[in-house]
Formats: structure tokens, C-alpha cells, sequence
């Protein structure tokens, strides 16, 4: 279809007025209201997590007054205590750190683990390529969760070795869709063109190609954040979570029992998780909306 | 009489560009009228906009009346009965046009039973007679054939039968043959016309291609950024053009019966500015004599190819693309590769640059064997050999800056002085004609014909002896075409260059090249010095190639 290029764009005229090339993207973006409801809330829970020490001191874990307190009984603790005397929102504000940290750390080793084989599996394609697609089946053919299981209770439980579990679980999406998006565009022209020019592979890889391919990946690292969280929680719920830092899946699993006399033990964090997550989506549906040149609509 | 089609002052327009301005047209019954223009210039909106099949976005003003009806009043239910029932349209890309999971006599009856009513029998019937209608041979057993079974050609008949399926009055041809190959665009046309008399129905030809019109075309309407320049019987344009930019796409548009070489004879280009009004303005500059005199017979080749070929895996075993070729480019020499689509000349040129492993033969650059070098070895050789591609949107990062793009080519090839490779990137954006303020944007800020200038000047700041052009003007408008073959002209004539030009267009290859080469499935058919291969071809289906390709000159019998 010719309709999308202007009219006038001929030969002799000077080209439309310039732009960085990022500023459509943005735009499209902060034209979305829930891709920017996502933001907000994100940054209200990192900034939370930034200065939880700050507004909390000491261990969220210590006894800090009366023993089930429900939200609103006493003015200094507004979302009440649990059966050990355990301020709630001190919980909260802590536990965003270890949902926020593991959400991350694991996406960047599924991320560095994914690109990498996906990298080399769909740029040199050939054996190496039927190998490593081979692995990551066999990586996807696993049931998810009980792997992170399995890998958590062979060590002791800490946020490194949780988050590495669930980053060697999960990186199987990222290795085929990097492959799948490194496949394609090695067959483009300007590839040919780089190859042609005697561009060694790593800057072919590096230079032309990922920059190309970046738009499904970020899309795609946003939702996994999320899922990230929701493995983290449910480990934290089950018991298999570090006992020496609060998590909003620790304090589900211990409020769980109290679930009908201190609903609200496991209600708060659990809204906490479901915000975080929401808004992880959220972000992830707008940037898939504004790195894509056909849903960006150009009013 | 009334006309079938009248469209009064219609205006498309999309957020932020006019598409179609103040544009008015009418179609009688029985005609074919051409609808000519550049890529971009509102034709295909026009089409589209007839059909009410617009994207959303598109608004749409002024009245389109088929029939005595405004189709832009028309509630969509009626509007449905009439697409693809008294008004169907045909689509340029055979190969995505048609569902690939449903067999074309289902996809060819799915019309006869919605628009006719007909029984599922019936209209399988019917549709093996229309199947017969195109050509398709042994229509009945192709019948449950799906779009894979088909070639380019066999599918494009199918989407005309399609569109013919319910003896539609106005049939749309949205550039039907671009996407195909020179031999099998003349047979659509005939086909075309010869429906247009059984059916008694009007043809909307929609082409950037003037040289495709004359013979087929009642009237030409020619576009030009979204307005209608001019309109007129065919013979009256193509023998008294009244507007400049019509007169401009004829002269510049290059054509077989035309003795213009590039040794003796400059191209003349169309050049347009725009006034400070807004107001366009064409200027046309005319063919004027240039001497390049030919390199002497015992110069040494640059590129010599002896018995190569490749060999693509398919399920079914090796496929020879390239079968035992051999042919010498001495300096300074132009040779010509024709050939269709699929006939492996792209393979060849990406077998030479080493992108594509040889699997016999060998390849000599500059008298040295590169057949089995390793990468790092070829990586200083690669210097003296480059190429420019066909898409030249596709071709460039869109990711860099032009700036970027130039560098690194020369950071790769080992050139360290960073004021030496800002003299070298501006020297190289001066020859192709670009601004320096170009350097800072990126490769979708330009035009078709920008960008290929930015491909060349990718290909030649490391100032290479042989250039591979492949395709390098199919993919830009008629008028641009001038000007990018009159600047690698001038790039051969004052770099002393030796170009492999690779097209499937034998008027440019005709005008650009000293040698030509005709491929067909991976061989060589026939070659020899321009002159003689166009005067006295030896070969059938040389001959054939050159038959295919549409005459100029307006037919006798257009008036009738």
C-alpha cells in the first residue's frame, strides 16, 4: 500500500521535519492512560521500596506492638498487627523489596540466558541451532513451578538462589523468541549489506541486528517481571522463601491460617501483589501498542 | 450518456496528509481507462476509497456515483453486496492475495454462493468454467488445488476469475502484473482485455508503469501528489503530453525502442521544486550526449567466474540455483545480467560477495582466488568488491543514522583518524548528491530515491573497482529512475567503476550495459555485446523476453 507514505515525499523535497527517534514511541505511550496508570504505580512501589528503611527502620520480622490489632484499632499501626505483634504496613513496605528485587534480578538472568542461546541459535543457525532448540525445549517440557521448586530446596533459601531458579526456569521464552526475531532479520537486506561490508559476526549481532529486535523483548521482559513476582510469592507462601526477609508471599502463608478472623492479614498483600502485577501488564500492553508502528495510531 | 463511475471532488485524507485532493474522474461502460501515477501519489487510496474499504482513520469527502448511487451514502450492508458483485478489484501481490489454507475452488465458489445464490454444485461448476475462462489448465483437477500448488502468474488468473465471478461492471486492477514476470504481464493483460469485451464491463487500470498503458488503455488519467494533472484519450497523451509532469514520465520512462546508450547518451530526468506557495514545478532536462569511451579488449578482468555454482538444500535434495557459470568483467566494463524471477541471478551475485557458499567453481577478484577464503582473509578483499541493493528500504538499518551507517563501514576497515572519516563520509554524500544535513537522519526520513543514494554511498566510500547492482531501480518510480542511472553513470565514468548490473528490466539494462547475459534456471542462455543481443537474439527465449515487453507506442485501434 502506497497511502502511508506522503504525497509529496519526492526526490527533491526536503524530508519531513526531524524527530529523535524515540520521541513516536514516548508519545504513543503517554497517549495511553493505562500504559501511564502502569508507570505511576510502578514507580509508587519502587519508591516505596527505595525508602522503606527510611519510613520503617529496624526488622520488619521484630514484634513491634499488640498482637492483631485490626486496621485503624491503633493510629501507629494503621493496617493492624499479626499474631506475633508484627506491624503490617512495615511488612508491606519491606516485602516490596524482595517482590521487586527478585521480580528483576530473575528476568535479567532469563534475559541474559534467553538472548544468549537465542542469540546464537537463530544468527548461526545450521547444528548448533537444532541443538539449542533441542535445550530449550527440554528446558520448556518442564512443569514451570516445581522446577523453581527443586532448585530452591537443593540450597538454602536466599533471594540470589531464588531468583536464579526462577530465572533458569523461565528463560525458554526469551531463547525462542530472540531466535525467532534474530532468524528473520539475518535474512534482511541491510544484514546482507553489513556482511557484504565485512562486518565481523559480534557487530553484525550487536550493532545491527538486537537493536532490531529490542521492541519484542522489552515487551515481553515486562510481562515476565510479572510472573517473576507470582512464582516468588507463591515459593514465599509455600514456606520455601528466605525466613529471614518478609515477602508478601511470607505474610499470606502466615496469615493464611487467621484467614476468617484477620482476613485482612492475607488480603493487603495480597492486593499488594495483585497492583504490582496489574501494572506490570499494563505497561507491558502499552509498550506493545507503541513499539509497534501498526497499532500506533498517528493522531 | 451517463457515465458508470463519476467521482466529483473527492478529497482523502489521513491524520496529518492529504491523500487525495479535489480529484474528479469518470468511467464509462465498456472502457478501460489508466489510472497513472508514482508510488504514493493517491492512486491506490483513490481505488480503495471506490470500494469503501478505507482504514478508519481516512476521511473521506465529495461524492462517488456508480449507477446513478453515491457510494459514500450507501448504508455498508448494500455496500457489501456491491463489493465483489458489481464492483471487484484485484490486488497486486498474487502471493498474499489469496487464503492459503482453503482450495481455490472453494475460495472461487464462497463468491458465486454469497453474491448469485448459488447451490454448493452449482457453484462448483461454474467455477471450473471460470477457472477455464483465465487459462488455468485442467481446470477441474486444479480445481482443488491450494495457492502453493500455483505459480505467480497461474495465481493472479485466479484472482482475476475471482473477480470476475459475479460479471462485475467496473472491475478495479490495482497494479495487476507488477509483482510478476515480464512474459506472463503481457498474458494478464490480454486477459484482462479480452474479459473486459466478454463481460462488457469497465476497466479501472491502475499502474505506475506508462509504458504498460498504450497499448491497452482507452484514457489515461495521470496523478500527481494526489491531484489529477491530466486526463485524455491515449494516443492524444502519448503524442501531445499537455502537462510537464506527463511529459516528464514519458521521455524519462526508458523503453526498448529507444537507441540510448549510456556511452554516447545522457538520460533525460525529471527534477521538481517546490515554490514557496506550496506549488509544484517540473523541469525537464533533455538526453544530451556524453562520451565514456570503452576500456580497451586487453585490459585484465577484475572479476572472473569459472563453472560456479551453489546448490540450495530443499527437502528434496539439492537445487542447483546456480548451475556452472562463468563469465569475465574486465575494468571499467558494464555487463548486464538478465533474467526472471528465480532464474538465480540474485543467488550469483550473492555467491561472488562470498554471502552465499559456491559449491564448485571459482571466483577470481582482481586475479585472486577468493572461492575458499575464511572470512578474516576475505575482509580486506571485500574493499575492492561491493554491492547495491534492490529494496532500498530494506537495505539500510533503520535503526542508524546515516552518519552511523557510513562510519562504521569505514571504522570496520580499519580507518582510525576520526577528522579523515568525516572528510571521507562528506566526500561520499557530496558524490551521490545528498545534503550534508542528511547525515544526522535517520533512513525513514527519506524518499525511495534518497535512500538508494544512500546505498550507494555505502558502497562506494570504500572506493571499490566492482560495484554488484542488483535490482537497483526496480524498486523506485519511473522519473527517479533516470536520475539514479544518470549518477551511476557519472560514478562509473569518474571512479573508473566496473558494475555487474543484475534486472530484470531489458530497457535498463539495454541503456546501462556494454555486455548482456541471459540467465534462465541457473545457466546462462545466451550472451553478447549490447548491440547485437537486442538487434539479432539468438535464443528463443532471449527472443521471447524481448517480445514480452510492452511497446510505447499507443495502438492504432485505441480510438475505436
Amino acid at each position: 500500500m502506497t497511502s502511508s507514505s506522503s504525497p509529496l515525499s519526492d526526490e527533491m523535497n526536503a524530508p519531513y521535519a526531524r524527530f529523535g527517534q524515540f520521541t513516536p514511541q514516548i508519545r504513543a505511550f503517554l497517549r495511553n492512560p493505562a500504559g501511564v496508570a502502569g508507570v505511576s504505580l510502578l514507580l509508587l512501589m519502587l519508591l516505596m521500596a527505595l525508602t522503606a528503611s527510611f519510613f520503617y527502620p529496624g526488622d520488619p520480622l521484630d514484634m513491634a506492638g499488640q498482637p492483631l490489632l485490626r486496621p485503624g484499632q491503633d493510629a501507629h499501626f494503621p493496617l493492624g498487627t499479626d499474631s506475633l505483634g508484627r506491624d503490617v504496613v512495615a511488612g508491606l513496605v519491606h516485602g516490596s523489596r524482595v517482590s521487586l528485587l527478585i521480580g528483576f534480578s530473575a528476568v535479567c538472568v532469563s534475559l541474559l540466558i534467553g538472548t544468549l542461546i537465542g542469540t546464537i541459535a537463530g544468527y548461526f543457525g545450521g547444528r548448533l541451532d537444532d541443538l539449542l532448540v533441542h535445550l530449550t525445549e527440554l528446558f520448556q517440557t518442564l512443569p514451570n513451578f516445581l522446577f523453581v521448586i527443586v532448585l530452591v530446596t537443593i540450597g538454602q533459601p536466599s533471594v540470589t538462589l531464588i531468583s536464579l531458579s526462577i530465572g533458569v526456569a523461565s528463560w525458554p521464552t526469551i531463547a525462542r523468541l530472540v531466535r525467532a526475531e534474530f532468524r528473520s532479520l539475518r535474512e534482511s537486506d541491510f544484514v546482507m549489506a553489513a556482511r557484504s561490508l565485512g562486518y565481523s559476526n559480534a557487530r553484525i549481532i550487536f550493532h545491527e541486528i538486537l537493536p532490531n529486535a529490542l521492541p519484542p523483548i522489552i515487551v515481553t521482559t515486562s510481562v515476565m517481571v510479572a510472573t517473576a513476582i507470582l512464582n516468588e510469592s507463591a515459593l514465599s507462601f509455600l514456606g520455601l522463601g528466605d525466613p529471614n526477609r518478609v515477602s508478601w508471599g511470607s505474610m499470606i502463608g502466615d496469615g493464611r491460617e487467621m484467614l476468617r478472623t484477620a482476613w485482612y492479614l492475607t488480603a493487603f498483600p495480597g492486593a499488594m501483589i495483585v497492583i504490582a502485577v496489574l501494572s506490570l501488564n499494563l505497561v507491558g500492553d502499552a509498550l506493545n501498542d507503541a513499539l509497534n508502528p501498526r497499532l500506533r495510531s498517528a493522531s | 450518456m451517463t457515465p458508470l463511475l463519476e467521482i466529483g471532488a473527492l478529497n482523502v485524507s489521513f491524520p496529518g496528509i492529504d491523500a487525495v485532493r479535489d480529484f474528479d474522474l469518470s468511467i464509462h461502460a465498456k472502457e478501460t481507462l489508466a489510472l497513472v501515477g508514482e508510488s504514493g501519489c493517491g492512486k491506490s487510496v483513490t481505488a480503495l476509497s471506490l470500494m469503501r474499504l478505507l482504514p478508519p482513520q481516512a476521511r473521506v469527502e465529495g461524492s462517488i456515483s456508480f449507477e446513478g448511487r453515491n457510494l459514500l451514502a450507501l448504508p455498508l450492508s448494500e455496500m457489501r453486496a456491491l463489493r465483489g458483485g458489481a464492483i471487484s478489484m484485484i490486488f497486486q501481490e498474487p502471493m498474499t492475495s489469496l487464503n492459503p489454507v482453503l482450495s481455490i475452488g472453494r475460495q472461487l465458489s464462497e463468491a458465486l454462493q454469497c453474491h448469485e445464490g448459488l447451490s454448493a454444485r452449482a457453484a462448483k461448476k461454474r467455477a471450473i468454467e471460470l477457472l477455464d475462462l483465465v487459462k488455468i489448465p485442467e481446470p477441474a483437477r486444479r480445481i482443488d488445488d491450494f495457492a502453493h500448488n500455483l505459480s505467480g502468474g497461474q495465481r493472479q488468473r485466479v484472482m482475476i476469475a475471482m473477480a470476475v465471478a459475479c460479471r462485475p461492471r467496473l472491475l478495479i486492477a490495482d497494479e495487476p502484473t507488477t509483482a510478476l514476470d515480464v512474459t506472463i504481464q503481457a498474458q494478464i493483460l490480454e486477459l484482462l482485455d479480452r474479459l473486459r469485451h466478454e463481460f462488457s464491463m469497465s476497466l479501472l487500470l491502475i499502474t505506475h508503469d506508462l509504458g504498460l498503458v498504450g497499448q491497452w488503455a482507452d484514457r489515461v488519467a495521470v496523478m500527481y501528489a494526489g491531484r489529477k494533472v491530466e486526463e485524455a484519450p491515449t494516443r492524444r497523451l502519448f503524442e501531445h503530453p499537455a502537462h510537464p509532469y506527463s511529459r516528464g514520465l514519458l521521455d524519462t520512462s526508458l523503453h526498448l525502442d529507444r537507441e540510448l546508450h549510456y556511452r554516447s547518451a545522457r538520460l533525460p530526468e525529471i527534477r521538481r521544486e517546490t515554490g514557496e506557495d506550496g506549488e509544484v514545478t517540473f523541469t525537464l532536462t533533455e538526453a544530451s550526449p556524453q562520451r565514456i569511451p570503452s576500456p580497451p579488449a586487453s585490459v585484465t578482468p577484475i572479476l572472473s567466474l569459472r563453472d560456479v555454482r551453489t546448490h540450495y538444500p530443499t527437502p528434496r535434495g539439492k537445487l542447483a540455483a546456480v548451475d556452472g557459470v562463468s563469465l569475465d568483467i574486465r575494468r571499467g566494463q558494464t555487463i548486464g545480467l538478465v533474467g526472471e524471477s528465480g532464474c538465480g541471478k540474485s543467488t550469483l551475485s550473492k555467491t561472488i560477495l562470498r554471502l552465499l557458499e559456491p559449491s564448485d567453481g571459482s571466483i577470481l577478484l582482481d586475479g585472486q582466488d577468493i572461492t575458499h577464503l575464511a572470512e578474516n582473509q576475505l575482509r580486506p578483499l571485500r574493499r575492492k568488491a561491493q554491492m547495491i541493493f534492490q529494496d532500498p528500504f530494506g537495505s539500510l538499518n533503520p535503526r542508524h543514522s546515516i552518519e552511523t551507517i557510513l562510519d562504521s563501514v569505514l571504522s570496520v576497515h580499519g580507518l582510525q583518524g576520526r577528522s579523515e572519516r568525516h572528510a571521507r563520509i562528506a566526500e561520499a554524500i557530496d558524490h551521490v548528491g545528498l545534503t550534508r544535513q542528511s547525515l544526522a537522519r535517520y533512513p525513514h526520513e527519506f524518499s525511495g530515491g534518497q535512500r538508494q543514494r544512500i546505498g550507494i554511498a555505502r558502497a562506494l566510500i570504500l572506493k571499490p573497482s566492482l560495484v554488484i547492482c542488483d535490482e537497483p531501480v526496480s524498486a523506485l518510480d519511473v522519473s527517479i529512475q533516470a536520475q539514479i542511472l544518470n549518477l551511476l553513470v557519472e560514478l562509473k565514468r569518474d571512479f573508473g567503476l566496473s558494475y555487474l548490473f543484475i534486472s530484470h528490466d531489458l530497457s535498463v539494462v539495454r541503456y546501462i550495459a556494454d555486455e548482456v547475459f541471459v540467465m534462465r534456471d541457473g545457466k546462462f542462455v545466451e550472451h553478447g555485446d549490447h548491440r547485437r543481443i537486442w538487434e539479432s537474439p539468438q535464443h528463443d527465449y532471449t527472443r521471447a523476453l524481448i517480445e514480452a515487453v510492452p511497446t510505447r507506442k499507443a495502438p492504432e485501434l485505441a480510438a475505436a
